[in-house]
């Protein structure tokens, strides 16, 4: 049997609808963080597998990652220190409960 | 002699305005009236010093080069320049009328300003809340009429013009705590206004056609040509009547401009002399102070109108057939405002009447005015006229103030008998009402008996309509004498003192207005005042048959009313109850008041202004509302989208890019 | 031909890689999401192991894993507290979820199950060495990225003080 890319990208791809399951339902912060690393990943596995099947000797999808990675770590970092900072104002993560300013 | 004695004669009214309105409260009240007084007396005797150098110096500013006297004498001061042609200017005319109405406002406000020191303040001497405020209104009023009679232009006039009746507004309302007096002062400025927008739309035609505000250009020009027109051998002057021949030869509406546009000027002077049908604010002024009545709304504010439709008399001459309207509404004034004065209680409000039949004669007087008889004869009857008009009538007005002050009402019939109260005010009044009868030799006699000649001249139905009207007067005005000081024995209702005669303050103007109204009719007027400023004897050409029929006329109306009136009899019921139609329209006005009522309030708020409400509030307001409640609802109804919930966001976004992609394959399939 | 054991490997990382993805937006509580998205990173990376990319999944395995979750770690255990249960999703948030992720897998399964070249055998390809990597990366010819690795260096510092400065107490 030989492992073609579309095994690869079917479960990549299931990662990605998870991510978008999980963003769209979950209340928390950090749990719609996550939804999004998931998300965030998912691409990332498609971009390593369309690399590797398609463009074997190029190197493009896999800086692609890379960066990917370096921003989403950066993302994380700052998206974590608004929840705190939030967290520190309201004592919530809720989504539903941070409409103070809306209207 | 230079611009300053004029100018201070302005400054000096203007600045006691200012004194006392700004710091009239910071002082006692004796303290302001006293300034308010000497304020005055300086500027009667400023006035009397300029009237007099006009009329008889030799000063060199009033004299021509052939030696006559100057027609006009014009200190100028350019305030506004618009354009080469639109200047307006700010100055002081000088010429006989002007200088003869400086003496008559003059005389008239310095003794009302000497009688309200005593007419302001009740019987234990309290004076009167807003009693500097009072001076104040005096001091601003002389000051327009001062500035209105002595414009050098028509601009300025109506500056001036509109003053007084903001002035006349702020009087009548005095009382502003009473509603009468709020209504009649709302009442006489929107009259008042109504008319002056034809005066304005006038001013504004009349200009534009001739390209001038001067009343020096206005009325010298056709001077120069009307002499021409009517055979006097004086060389036309072209030049000078080529700026009225576009006026006079546009037409519209079948009448040329110029008659249009004095047509509209004299529809300003009908509101501020109360001409029929815009005097309906006259009688209702009376809510004012008494003496504030004897100086706007009998002496002087009121004849305005004659003032204003004499100062541009030449102009009229151009145009007789705004002169005919003028002669027509003035006469049916008269007789009407004759008629509704035999039938009033208030005896202020008869003089109200009075004032407006007399100032009607004015008008009438300048009517009938022609230089192909007697030389203009009424024109100088008319100003002759509002000289001793102003004098006899604010003695009335004076005299009914007295009264009022000692009686506590307005009526007749709680007065009834005081000659022996009130002696002074008494023998006063009746030198008041010989005059304004027209009894030889006070000074009525001979103003109107010069007004009924000039009509003789004019037309026989005129002079004896204006007749009629003479007796009328003579009769209400002595129904009313009777009634005050006979009828009957004086009752002091219990617990009240008798009535007595008032102070110095307010006996000695009536003194002095009544030796006035003795003499005045022997002046020489035709000397100072007459319409192109050649002096007129009229003595030389009186017209003594005339004046016998007048004075039988009026001698037969007071003997009338002394038999109806003299001694309490049932004599006025009888002809009440003969005639109580004519009574009862006499008493009401004719309805003038409810007529127009009526019109305002069931023909223009009823059938105009309430339809045009409906139409805002609902149609114009309610396609406004419309507009703002749909977008309310639309605006509700889009906000869950703008949720702030960014998850929703992501969703309908991933929905929108799917449903995109999803239709993109399909159409690449 | 694969050999089985890369066969195996391939269903283990498969099978992880979905069903944690799955659990970690599922569980209702916090810190289990966080530990299934660690296990769905590792699967990951093994994939990326198994596609030859070792520097690739190292790195995933040390910034992701190393880096990422431990910040998540961290922030959930500081604001809440351990065994809270999130509430109970309702039905309609669910179902607009699923509709919304059914039509995603939808949209694209059917896009890539229609082309085929992605169901080619995998070619063979020379393993990328450390000193190819670097030299790319600080390269700045064609196909070389020392823009983006020095923007994204910035990116990083920027980063760095703007969480300083906004998780800073004031």
């Amino acid at each position: 049997m030989e492992i073609t890319a579309i095994f690869y990208l079917l479960p990549a791809l299931l990662m990605f609808c998870a991510g978008v399951y999980g963003f769209i339902t979950r209340k928390n912060m950090i749990a719609i963080l996550i939804s999004l690393e998931l998300m965030l990943n998912a691409v990332d596995v498609f971009f390593v597998v369309f690399n590797r099947y398609l463009h074997p000797g190029q190197l493009e999808g896999m800086f692609f990652t890379l960066f990917a990675i370096a921003i989403a770590a950066a993302e994380t970092a700052l998206a974590i220190a608004i929840i705190i900072n939030i967290f520190r104002a309201t004592k919530n993560v809720d989504v539903r409960g941070l409409n103070e300013m809306k209207f | 002699m230079d611009a300053t004695l004029p100018l201070l004669i302005l400054v000096i009214p203007l600045a006691m305005f200012l004194l006392l309105g700004l710091f009239g409260n910071k002082m006692s009240h004796p303290l302001a009236g006293t300034l308010g007084t000497l304020g005055m007396g300086t500027t009667l005797v400023l006035a009397y010093t300029v009237a007099f150098t006009y009329f008889f110096s030799g000063d060199p500013t009033f004299i021509a080069e052939n030696g006559d006297r100057l027609q006009h004498v014009v200190f100028n001061q350019t305030w506004l320049a618009f354009t080469q042609n639109l200047v307006i200017k700010l100055g002081f005319l000088l010429d006989p009328i002007s200088a003869m109405m400086l003496v008559v406002i003059t005389t008239i406000s310095f003794m009302v300003h000497l009688y309200s020191m005593g007419y302001m303040r009740d019987h234990h001497g309290v004076y009167e809340h807003g009693f500097q405020r009072f001076y104040a209104f005096l001091s601003l009023f002389s000051f327009s009429m001062l500035g209105l009679v002595v414009a050098t232009n028509i601009f300025q006039m109506y500056i001036f013009w509109e003053l007084v009746g903001a002035s006349s507004y702020l009087l009548i309302g005095f009382y502003y705590t009473k509603p009468s007096a709020v209504s009649a002062s709302k009442k006489a400025f929107i009259v008042t206004r109504f008319a002056d927008l034809g005066f304005l739309i006038g001013i504004l035609v009349l200009s534009f056609y001739t390209q001038t505000f001067n009343f020096v250009e206005f009325t010298s020009a056709p001077v120069e040509g009307l002499l021409d027109t009517y055979q006097v051998n004086i060389a036309t002057s072209e030049g000078i009547r080529n700026i009225f021949a576009s006026a006079q030869a546009s037409t519209f509406m079948g009448a040329s401009v110029l008659t249009w546009a004095l047509v509209l000027i004299f529809m300003g002077g009908m509101g501020k002399s109360a001409m029929m049908p815009l005097h309906i604010w006259l009688p209702d002024a009376m809510e004012g102070p008494t003496p504030v009545s004897a100086l706007i709304h009998a002496a002087t504010m009121v004849v305005a109108g004659v003032y204003l439709v004499a100062r541009l008399f030449p102009l009229y001459l151009m145009e007789t057939a705004a002169l005919d309207i003028i002669t027509v509404v003035g006469a049916v004034t008269a007789l009407y405002a004759a008629m509704v004065a035999c039938a009033q209680i208030d005896i202020k409000r008869v003089l109200a009447f009075s004032t407006i039949s007399q100032i009607a004669f004015m008008m009438v007087s300048l009517g009938v005015a022609r230089p192909d008889f007697h030389e203009g004869l009424g024109y100088m009857a008319s100003m002759f006229h509002l000289f001793t008009h102003a004098m006899f009538k604010a003695l009335l007005f004076l005299g009914a103030g007295a009264l009022i002050h000692a009686i506590g009402s307005n009526d007749y019939t709680e007065m009834h008998g005081l000659r022996k109260h009130m002696p002074i005010t008494h023998w006063t009044f009746l030198i008041g009402c010989l005059a304004i009868a027209g009894i030889i030799p006070f000074s009525g006699f001979f103003s109107k008996d010069e007004i009924l000649s000039s009509c003789l001249g004019n037309s026989t139905f005129v002079y004896i309509w204006m007749s009629a009207v003479a007796a009328l007067t003579a009769f209400y005005m002595f129904r009313l004498y009777y009634l005050i000081f006979w009828w009957k024995e004086h009752e002091t209702p219990a617990g009240h003192h008798a009535p007595h005669d008032q102070p110095w303050t307010m006996s000695l103007p009536l003194i002095i207005l009544a030796a006035i109204s003795c003499v005045a009719g022997f002046i020489p007027f035709g000397n100072f005042v007459s319409w192109n400023g050649e002096p007129y004897d009229f003595m030389a050409h009186f017209d003594w048959s005339v004046a016998a029929v007048s004075l039988c006329v009026a001698i037969l109306a007071i003997v009338l009313a002394t038999v109806m009136y003299r001694k309490e009899n049932p004599l006025p019921a009888k002809f009440k109850n003969a005639m109580p139609a004519l009574w009862r329209w006499c008493h009401h006005r004719f309805y003038w008041d409810e007529l127009y009522m009526f019109i305002t309030h069931k023909i223009i708020f009823g059938l105009i202004c309430k339809p045009i409400a409906w139409f805002d509030r609902h149609i114009i307001d309610g396609s406004m509302d419309a507009m703002a409640t749909v977008t309310n609802k639309a605006s509700e109804g889009i906000k869950p989208l703008q949720s702030g919930q960014i998850q929703f966001y992501v969703w309908i976004y991933l929905i929108g890019a799917l449903l995109l992609g999803g239709i993109t394959a399909i159409c690449l399939m | 031909m694969e050999s089985v054991g890369s066969i195996i490997i391939y269903v283990i990382l498969a099978l992880a890689l979905v069903v944690c993805s799955i659990m970690a937006v599922t569980t209702r509580k916090i810190l289990r999401a966080a530990t299934y998205l660690l296990f769905t990173l590792f699967a990951a990376a093994g994939i990326y192991f198994q596609l030859d990319y070792e520097f690739l999944g190292a790195v995933q395995i040390a910034v992701y894993a190393g880096g990422i979750v431990v910040l998540f770690v961290f922030s959930i255990l500081l604001t809440s507290k351990p065994g809270d249960n999130s509430e109970a999703l309702s039905s309609k948030s669910r179902v607009t979820g699923l509709v919304a992720a059914l039509a995603m897998l939808a949209v694209t399964g059917a896009a890539l199950l229609s082309r085929c070249e992605l169901f080619l055998a995998r070619p063979e390809m020379q393993n990328p060495d450390m000193k190819l990597l670097g030299s790319v990366l600080m390269g700045t010819g064609e196909g070389e990225y020392l823009l983006p690795f020095e923007a994204v260096s910035v990116l990083l510092l920027a980063c760095i003080i703007g969480g300083v400065v906004i998780a800073r107490r004031r």
